[in-house]
């Protein structure tokens, strides 16, 4: 019979997690985009050696404890403030990586002014954009981006524009502001599209570098506990009707 | 040498804290108080100091940019009055829970709501009692003069870092508008980023790989563990309530009554104890300087001197109650004071403590 320890062996490691992410179990339900993302961001780190050289801010939501799995120093913000807490950050400490981590709630609803402020100082700095069009952490309410017809806790007969609002586009929004130089919208259900976003990720990273302006990568997500789908139906729902509203791609390369 | 200058509360604010090597100033224009980021713009002290000096989109935005500036281990400020300071309670709640050191000026005038643009103190509670969310305090300094408001920035900044703890300098709108001669210490120069990891080991500034990473946070999701944390956050504030009082007397030694004020109300009582005493009335003058901490045990020393305590403040009555908790009710303790941007004028206190507390 072959023993585990005659598998697990240097010569047959094929993928490891990068050392940037920490021990610590993730909190994060099964089939959570937010894992991968986390896992994306620490391996850029780690292959641009930046680990003594960076500040991540955390937002309020359900990774409100990022800074439990990526290892580098963090700063916690209050609910959608990050992009203004990057600001004094940076400011203060330009030769630093400062970036931002937030959902869909924090960015797009309560944090709305400080986002798009933020971006029309072109501060430079790179803000990662967890869409999954709900309120995860506080149990599946309506988010800025939740789809018309989508059910919510708070919008339980589905999202109605003469109710509800529509659905925000913030990011095409972003990309009209002159401050922001690298504006795009990737995903991560697929080992395709997981890549692409690996490669978004690491160019709004190096963008610090040029001093040229706001990153800012959106990545369209599930939830499946929010959406109450397991992770395949909730991969195959978002492929159907989250792409169509909110299209993968680049919305500014400068 | 001391540098001697002309100049109004709110532009000493700004001297004073390019002077002091401050690294950052934060804020959003509001009456009466504009004239802060005015002056530090008028000096550009990036070209000097290397201070950064931005107007934010709003007060929310600029409490929030200190959050992050002080996190950095960097001497961070803002100012701002009353309605912008009520904006601003959300991020000082989470300063004050993740334990920074940064100031914050108020130049106060009435309210509530929109008020008036003209001085005040009653924002007193707010500043002393809490503000945000959560039980916290802020090392309450208040000037009542120009040259304390320029005083006051290296002293908020000095308690600020000693106790990582927010401090706010509570000015108001008669402070913060008139001129006066003001002396000021030479330039300082910034925290190097060596000095600032060594003082702030606790700073986020990067994490090499000598030192576990640094994360400011004011979450403590665990019930067991949030308690732990303000216990820790309550003795901090003990310590400074025993270590930290600072208040002025004025011919207090043969004093038969007492009048606590504080910033321009203390001025203005000053006059009203001389008035009196011209009259023959034994009044003295308590100015306490440190509104957190307040000198309880100070002001209940008087008890067994004097038969009576006036309390004189820009508000309907607010430090009087720390001043009755002080006395525990051993003496007659009233308040008098003017509201909505009105000011008490020296004869006016006399009277009040002629039918309040003498005749009364």
């Amino acid at each position: 019979m072959i023993d585990i320890k005659d598998i697990v062996k240097p010569e047959n490691l094929v993928f490891k997690k990068s050392r940037i992410l920490t021990d610590n179990p993730m909190h994060y339900c099964p089939g959570c985009s937010h894992g991968v993302v986390h896992n994306l961001i620490a391996e850029i780190i780690e292959e641009m050696d930046i680990q003594d050289n960076v500040i991540g801010v955390a937002p309020v939501g359900c990774s409100v404890l990022a800074y439990n799995y990526i290892d580098i120093d963090w700063h916690e913000a209050a609910h959608g403030r990050a992009p203004a807490l990057a600001t004094g950050i940076k400011r203060l400490m330009p030769e630093k990586f400062v970036f931002t981590y937030q959902g869909d709630g924090d960015l797009a609803a309560i944090g709305t002014a400080e986002t798009i402020h933020a971006c029309n100082r072109g501060e430079n700095i790179t803000i990662v954009f967890i869409n999954n069009g709900i309120y995860g952490m506080t149990g599946g309410q309506m988010a800025p981006t939740t789809l018309e017809g989508m059910v919510a806790s708070t919008c339980p007969s589905g999202r109605e524009h003469t109710r509800d609002g529509y659905p925000i586009k913030i990011t095409e929004l972003l990309a009209q502001l002159p401050g922001t130089c690298y504006v795009t919208r990737q995903a991560v259900h697929t080992a395709g599209s997981v890549r692409k976003t690996k490669k978004a990720l690491r160019k709004a990273f190096e963008n610090q570098t040029r001093n040229r302006g706001t990153s800012i990568v959106e990545v369209v997500s599930t939830c499946n506990s929010g959406w109450k789908m397991s992770p395949v139906k909730a991969n195959d729902w978002m492929v159907e009707n989250m792409f169509p509203f909110y299209p993968l791609g680049d919305l500014k390369d400068e | 040498m001391r540098e001697l200058k002309l100049m109004k509360g709110n532009e000493a604010i700004a001297e004073a804290a390019v002077r002091y090597g401050v690294d950052g100033y934060f804020g959003y224009p509001i009456t009466p108080q504009s004239e802060v980021m005015e002056t530090l713009m008028a000096m550009r002290p990036w070209e000097t100091t290397g201070m950064v000096i931005l107007q934010a989109e709003s007060e929310v935005a600029s409490i929030n940019m200190l959050y992050g500036g002080a996190g950095s281990g960097k001497r961070v400020m803002t100012s701002s009055s009353s309605p912008g300071i009520s904006l601003m309670q959300e991020g000082i709640s989470y300063i004050a829970g993740a334990e920074l050191p940064c100031v914050i000026v108020n130049v106060v005038r009435g309210g509530p709501g929109l008020g008036t643009i003209q001085p005040s103190q009653s924002d007193y509670f707010q500043a002393v009692k809490g503000g945000g969310h959560g039980d916290y305090k802020l090392i309450v300094l208040a000037p009542s003069s120009v040259q304390e408001m320029a005083d006051f920035v290296g002293l908020a900044f000095d308690l600020a870092f000693k106790y990582r703890n927010p401090a706010m300098i509570l000015s108001d709108g008669v402070i913060g508008q008139m001129m006066e001669k003001v002396e000021f210490d030479e330039y300082k120069p910034r925290w190097t980023r060596e000095e600032i990891i060594a003082k702030n080991p606790w700073a986020a500034t990067g994490k090499p790989s000598s030192r576990e990473r640094n994360i400011i946070t004011s979450l403590h999701l665990q019930a067991v563990d949030q308690e732990k944390q303000n216990i820790k956050l309550q003795a901090k504030y003990k310590e400074i309530q025993e270590k930290e009082v600072r208040y002025e007397t004025y011919l207090c030694d043969d004093a038969e009554y007492l009048i606590v004020a504080f910033g321009s109300s203390a001025r203005i009582s000053k006059k009203s104890v001389e008035i009196a005493r011209e009259k023959g009335v034994k009044v003295g003058l308590l100015r306490p300087i440190t509104l957190f901490p307040f000198p309880y045990k100070e002001i209940g020393a008087y008890t067994d001197q004097v038969k009576g305590i006036l309390t004189v403040e820009m508000n309907a009555g607010q430090m009087v109650e720390d001043v009755k908790l002080a006395v525990e009710g051993r003496v007659k303790v009233e308040h008098y004071g003017r509201m909505g941007g009105m000011i008490s004028s020296p004869d006016e206190v006399e009277n009040a403590l002629k039918e309040l507390i003498i005749g009364g």
